[in-house]
């Protein structure tokens, strides 16, 4: 059904294992992660997230399983630097993975790494820059973009690396409403436009919703899959693992159990807003008040 | 307490200076460094403070700018000027109670405050009118013979680049702390010495302790981007001399050369 990009396998990751503080992170992890998808990773803290997002590019490898990139695995040591390039990574906070003091010269980094010519350089900052709307901006101090900006930097820095795969790990946690928009239009375009493939992790409800496809983490464990409204069916189970459902899910579960005719599959507020301005019209709600 | 323009902070531009290759402006500065440490005479005095009016003008700085540099180091400048005035023997000239004023400590004074002055304005000029970035790929150029020698050009250039890269990062959080704890009644700027010091106890521990953070998080971004020890880098922006830069050279050798003949042969 599906082109697997990312094959991951009986993985499990052990943090320090047979030493004092030896944590599970993660355990008996399978799945694939389909050429040109939008994956979100949800769940709640600690439940590994970010144990699994950083076995995609080789940052962590597994204790026990395999992962593998277009058939590359993660453990042979010979690969390392082919999977980061082909996966490029975003990371929480802004200001901790910028290197440079100009934003051109930001992500110009990683292609300078590969030891690229300075003209093919310059085309891959340019197209970077453009792909996430920071043109104008080139020569200005990263230090004074807005948190939006900043993350949206980080990600040109990561397409600079010409990445067929772009994994983030809660990019959006530490911005503003506006910078959250900014950084999932910017990622939405990517992923439809240039059929990049990106990985999500997020803890807001909202965002899973726009994937294709999510995936549930808890205690280490993947504990449901599928897309969003699949997913956001089971208020049970997600609620016995710590998780909300989106606002607008939420709301017309709560109409449904209270007897209102509301349908299933109902994720955001689009959805529920046209439900119930047609509710409102069967039932002559509207002309009556 | 710490806004403004603050020591190695890169102000973009596109004036004569900003456009020097990176490598002249390094060995220009050390140039004109060195002959205000070699002047002695009013001569060289006047030599060089051309140099630096022309070297202000070629930047496009401000005199604003040019205050803002200095006031960091004001209370440097005025301390020595003090010393010197009142500490120098020699004729008196006036008398302020106990402590007298001399006609040498009023030369002394005022040529220890203006090379101070100029050395402050020359080095800041350099990282006013250089990006870091550019600034390291000039001393990994100028470093690359002695990598011969077992110098780790390049590395040293990364460190560089990166400490540059988070002075502002860190002032930004260093006034957060502040804010954080002068909102829950800390008071930094009043008392005593000990009790001041004691007072930057509370802002220098979370500063510490996010910086470690931040280098933790940094070098996995560094690695997430393929950065390697010692790996053959390559460089966005190729260092290339032009005709200004020989002009600029050759200028501040003329002075070097005239600060020193003025000081043996004048
Ligand atoms: N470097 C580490 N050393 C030991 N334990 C860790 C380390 N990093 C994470 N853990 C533990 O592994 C578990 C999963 O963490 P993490 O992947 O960061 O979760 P999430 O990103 O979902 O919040 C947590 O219980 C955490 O305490
Ligand atoms: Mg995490």
């Amino acid at each position: 059904m599906c082109k697997a990009q990312i094959s991951i396998r009986g993985l499990t990751h052990i943090y320090h294992p047979g030493r004092p503080g030896e944590r599970i992170a993660l355990q008996d992890i399978n799945g694939d992660i389909c050429q040109g998808e939008l994956l979100a990773i949800i769940g709640p803290n600690g439940s590994g997230k970010s144990t699994l997002a950083r076995h995609f590019n080789a940052l962590l490898l597994p204790t026990r399983g395999t992962v593998t990139v277009d058939g590359l695995s993660t453990t042979d040591p010979a690969n390392r630097w082919e999977i980061r390039c082909r996966v490029g990574m975003v990371l929480q906070n802004p200001d901790n993975q910028l290197v440079a003091s100009v934003v051109e010269e930001d992500v110009a980094f990683g292609p300078e790494n590969l030891g690229l010519p300075p003209e093919e350089v310059r085309r891959r900052v340019d197209r970077a820059l453009a792909l996430v709307g920071l043109g104008e901006q080139r020569l200005r101090p990263p230090h004074l973009l807005s948190g939006g900006q900043k993350q949206r930097l980080a990600i040109a820095g990561a397409l600079a690396m010409k990445p067929s795969c772009l994994v983030l790990d809660e990019p959006t946690a530490m911005l503003d409403p506006a910078g959250r928009r900014e950084v999932l239009q910017t990622l939405l375009g990517l992923n439809r436009e240039e059929g990049l493939t990106v990985v999500l992790v997020t803890h807001f409800m909202e965002e899973a919703v726009l994937a294709d496809r999510v995936w549930v983490l808890s205690g280490g464990r993947l504990v449901l899959e599928g897309t969003p409204a699949q997913v956001f069916s089971q208020r049970e189970g997600m609620q016995k693992i710590g998780l909300a459902l989106p606002g607008p899910a939420e709301l017309a579960w709560r109409l449904r159990s209270s007897g209102w005719p509301v349908p299933d599959g109902i994720l955001t507020l689009d959805d529920l807003v046209a439900c119930l301005a047609g509710l409102l019209s069967e039932t002559g709600w509207g002309r009556r008040q | 307490m710490l806004s403004g323009i603050t020591l190695g902070q890169y102000v973009p531009g596109r004036s004569f200076i900003h456009r020097l290759d990176p490598r002249t402006k390094i060995l220009a500065c050390a140039m004109l460094i060195l002959a205000v440490l070699v002047c002695n005479r009013p001569a060289g005095y006047a030599i060089l403070t051309l140099g630096t009016l022309l070297a202000l003008g070629g930047a496009g700085t401000s005199p604003r700018l040019v205050m803002s540099v200095l006031r960091p180091f004001w209370i440097i400048l005025t301390l020595t000027l003090v010393l010197q005035l009142f500490f120098t023997p020699g004729l008196a000239l006036f008398a302020l109670g106990p402590l007298h004023v001399t006609r040498e400590g009023l030369v002394l004074g005022g040529q220890i405050l203006w090379r101070l002055t100029l050395l402050i304005i020359f080095s800041s000029l350099l990282t006013l009118t250089t990006s870091p970035l550019m600034l390291t790929a000039a001393l990994e150029s100028l470093l690359k013979p002695l990598k011969r020698l077992g110098v780790p050009a390049f590395d040293l250039a990364m460190m560089m680049t990166i400490a540059l890269r988070f002075i502002p990062t860190l002032l930004q959080e260093a006034q957060q702390i502040i804010k954080a704890q002068q909102s829950r009644g800390a008071v930094f700027s009043r008392g005593g010495l000990t009790r001041r010091v004691r007072g930057l106890v509370p802002l220098l521990v979370p500063l510490f302790a996010g910086a470690f953070r931040r280098a933790e998080e940094l070098a996995t971004a560094m690695e997430i981007r393929c950065y390697r020890v010692g790996a053959n880098r390559t460089r966005m922006h190729q260092l290339r001399y032009s005709r200004r830069d020989y002009i600029v050279l050759v200028g501040a050798g003329a002075v070097l050369a005239a600060t020193f003949a003025l000081r043996w042969w004048g």
